[in-house]
């Protein structure tokens, strides 16, 4: 690598930073000086009015219209940028579905009628039916587990902070880090994979693991529950830690087992700590693309939604089909959302 | 800031003074094999990630002849692979140090705009009075889970053929080319960041103390200065906790970045050159363990020294939506 290579890029990074301070900086500015300008106009004028020279202003007129603009002004990066990047695609996306391949011509349903009667992308559908169900199933049972038994040990930040740490690595990264674990080697040959090696010594037979449906899907859905067990475990174990003494002391009192302690008092008092892990994680599994993508590219019948859906899109350029499957997985999250906007409505009354 | 933090509570007393000399011995033994298991899941959490570190460090045909854990039994070290997959010259090395740039360049920016934008709109909504703010809130909440796939086609057809409605031009193609095109990156990630930022920060800015706020108006300060001056100021920690969710969301992202820097050297990040060399070179280990490192030690570094941080955006993030 030469300084020839890097430095255009690091032009552009210059440019980015320049943007940065060019535009916050330059709103804040504005903000600060037009409503001073205005401010001092309008004392100007008070003046005015106070020695008689001018007619009497309309009175009370400047608090409310002054506060909408400043609404906006604040508002607006976010709203122009969420319009442009969100709001706007998405309705494209929504009339894209409806149209073939390269957008020239309608063709109705077709797209989401080739979703359900082709064979390949039923069993993608199958296949992230499978993810949506294991995932949070899985991952949200072993934080939590994890979070109980670690409320009682010694070393819990340590022991804690091993199990959160895949939270910090990328997808790919992680693809990689498992497929290395699940490397194979012919049967004469010293094994490099560690499940293939365990297998061995166990007296088995090494295996290619990617290459068998269904268990190359349920291997891959092993590197999503590592990821986000730790997730689920950080938040389930400050819920635990949340649980008031005083009810805990009041159990015991009473006799209470520990397990009738963890799902008569536990579990009821965590739920809605539950509900947000299983609801972050299931979104996150609809969209899994990295890790399929990584470890296996779809191949060997371990296909999933997101992946299909990039495939068709930008690989084929089939950008009817490609929609059509991105609307399906948004129908799919619109239950979660509604839900989600009902809780937070609640919270804000409550 | 007070509702975020979780206090420790009085269970650790309640643990400690058992009843009876039965209970206490029990105790004891429940803690002992609690701290066992965790340990040991612990350690299994760990494995991998461990043996590939371990892996990086052997030399070539050792990685590719024997298992990582027979380095215990036959220690050999060697940094020849890092600085094969990080400065090689030949094609098929990784040549990481050109897209470790690249990742830099599409993250600073991508983390900085969000971030700034989203504490503008979260005081907006949590502290100046308008009609419809309520709903413009929700619609923000919303957008948090729309799946990217909705906007992906679109957004790109938006870089590169424009805006035009009924045949007339409303905006023309951006023709952005090599490293250009970092700015759709930098727009991509700035976009698909702002409704979680928003709603991220809003639990924040919301919960400062309203008299704080009415003091300040009473001084006469305008919300430009209330907002630079005490809002910015206090909600630090938030946006410490948003600036390391972005970072690593950014980093570690491979979908927008394939999609919108594309494939080239120019502008690839390194998950988009790791996935590439994975699929291309799946059984080169002395290239994928070590560029695998290569792109997990930022993230990890920044996650370690800051997790208290990310735990607590974590918990407001989360928890309360």
């Amino acid at each position: 690598m030469d300084f020839a290579d890097i430095s255009p890029k690091l032009t552009m990074l210059v440019y980015g930073l320049v943007a940065f301070a060019v535009v916050v900086g330059g709103l804040l500015l504005l903000l600060d000086v037009v409503p001073s300008y205005f401010a001092r106009r309008r004392e100007r004028q008070l003046i005015a009015v106070a020695a008689g020279e001018a007619p009497a202003l309309p009175p009370g007129r400047m608090h409310k219209p002054r506060e909408f603009g400043y609404a906006i002004f604040f508002l607006l990066p976010v709203v122009v940028l969420l319009l442009i990047g969100l709001v706007v695609p998405v309705v494209r996306t929504l009339v894209l579905s409806l149209k073939n391949g390269d957008g020239s011509e309608w063709v109705g349903l077709d797209n989401y009628g080739w979703m359900f009667s082709n064979g390949d992308i039923l069993s993608v559908l199958w296949n992230s039916l499978l993810w949506v169900v294991l995932v949070p199933l899985v991952a949200t049972s072993v934080g939590l587990i994890y979070a109980v038994l670690v409320d009682r040990a010694r070393l819990e930040a340590v022991a804690k902070s091993l199990v959160f740490l895949p939270m910090a690595i990328s997808f790919v990264g992680a693809s990689i880090i498992w497929r290395f674990v699940y490397a194979y080697r012919g049967e004469e040959q010293d094994q490099i994979g560690l499940l293939n090696q365990i297998v061995v010594w166990l007296g088995g037979t090494p295996k290619q693991w990617l290459l068998d449906s269904p268990l190359n899907t349920l291997l891959l859905i092993v590197v999503m529950v590592w990821i986000q067990a730790g997730f689920a475990m950080v938040i389930l174990s400050a819920a635990i830690k949340a649980v008031p003494g005083d009810i805990i002391e009041a159990a015991r009192l009473d006799g209470v087992s520990a397990w009738q302690m963890f799902w008569r008092i536990t579990l009821p008092s965590i739920r809605p700590a539950l509900i947000v892990v299983i609801v972050a994680i299931t979104v996150a599994t609809m969209k899994i693309f990295d890790i399929v993508r990584t470890m296996t590219n779809g191949n060997y019948d371990t296909n999933v939604i997101a992946l299909e859906m990039y495939n068709q899109a930008f690989r084929y350029q089939e950008t009817g089909q490609g929609s059509a499957l991105a609307v399906f997985l948004f129908i799919l999250v619109i239950p979660i959302v509604i839900f989600q906007i009902r809780n937070l409505r609640r919270q804000r009354e409550g | 800031m007070a509702a975020t933090t979780t206090p420790a509570l009085p269970t650790a007393t309640a643990d400690a003074m058992p009843k009876t000399v039965a209970g206490r011995v029990r105790r004891r033994l429940n803690t002992r094999a609690a701290t066992v298991v965790s340990i040991l899941i612990a350690v299994l959490w760990t494995v991998p990630t461990f043996g590939l570190f371990i892996s990086s460090l052997r030399p070539e045909d050792a990685i590719k002849t024997t298992g990582w854990w027979t380095f215990f039994s036959d220690p050999k070290l060697t940094l020849e692979n890092y600085n094969e997959v990080l400065f090689g010259q030949s094609a098929s090395s990784g040549q990481l140090a050109n897209y470790f740039v690249n990742s830099l360049v599409i993250t600073i920016p991508s983390v900085l705009f969000p971030v700034a934008f989203a504490a503008m709109a979260a005081y907006a909504l949590s502290w100046i009075r308008f009609r419809g703010r309520e709903w413009v809130y929700i619609g923000i909440f919303a957008l948090q889970i729309v799946p990217l796939q909705m906007a992906l086609v679109p957004l790109l057809s938006f870089f590169s053929r424009g805006v035009s409605l009924g045949g007339l031009t409303l905006m023309p193609a951006w023709q952005l080319e090599d490293e250009q095109k970092f700015i759709q990156v930098w727009f991509a990630h700035t976009c698909f960041a702002l409704p979680f930022a928003v709603f991220l920060l809003h639990n924040f800015v919301s919960q400062l103390p309203g008299e704080l706020m009415e003091a300040a108006r009473v001084d006469g300060a305008s919300h430009p200065k209330i907002f630079r001056t005490i809002v910015l100021p206090l909600i630090t920690p938030a946006l410490a906790s948003l600036t390391i969710f972005q970072f690593l969301w950014v980093w570690n992202d491979l979908l927008v970045a394939l999609i919108f820097a594309g494939g080239g050297d120019e502008t690839a990040p390194l998950t988009v050159r790791l996935a590439e060399l994975a699929g291309t070179r799946g059984n080169e280990w002395q290239r994928l363990t070590s560029g695998a490192f290569v792109s997990i030690v930022i993230p990890l570094i920044v996650f370690l020294s800051l997790q208290r941080y990310f735990v607590r955006g974590l918990l407001t993030g989360s928890v309360k939506g």
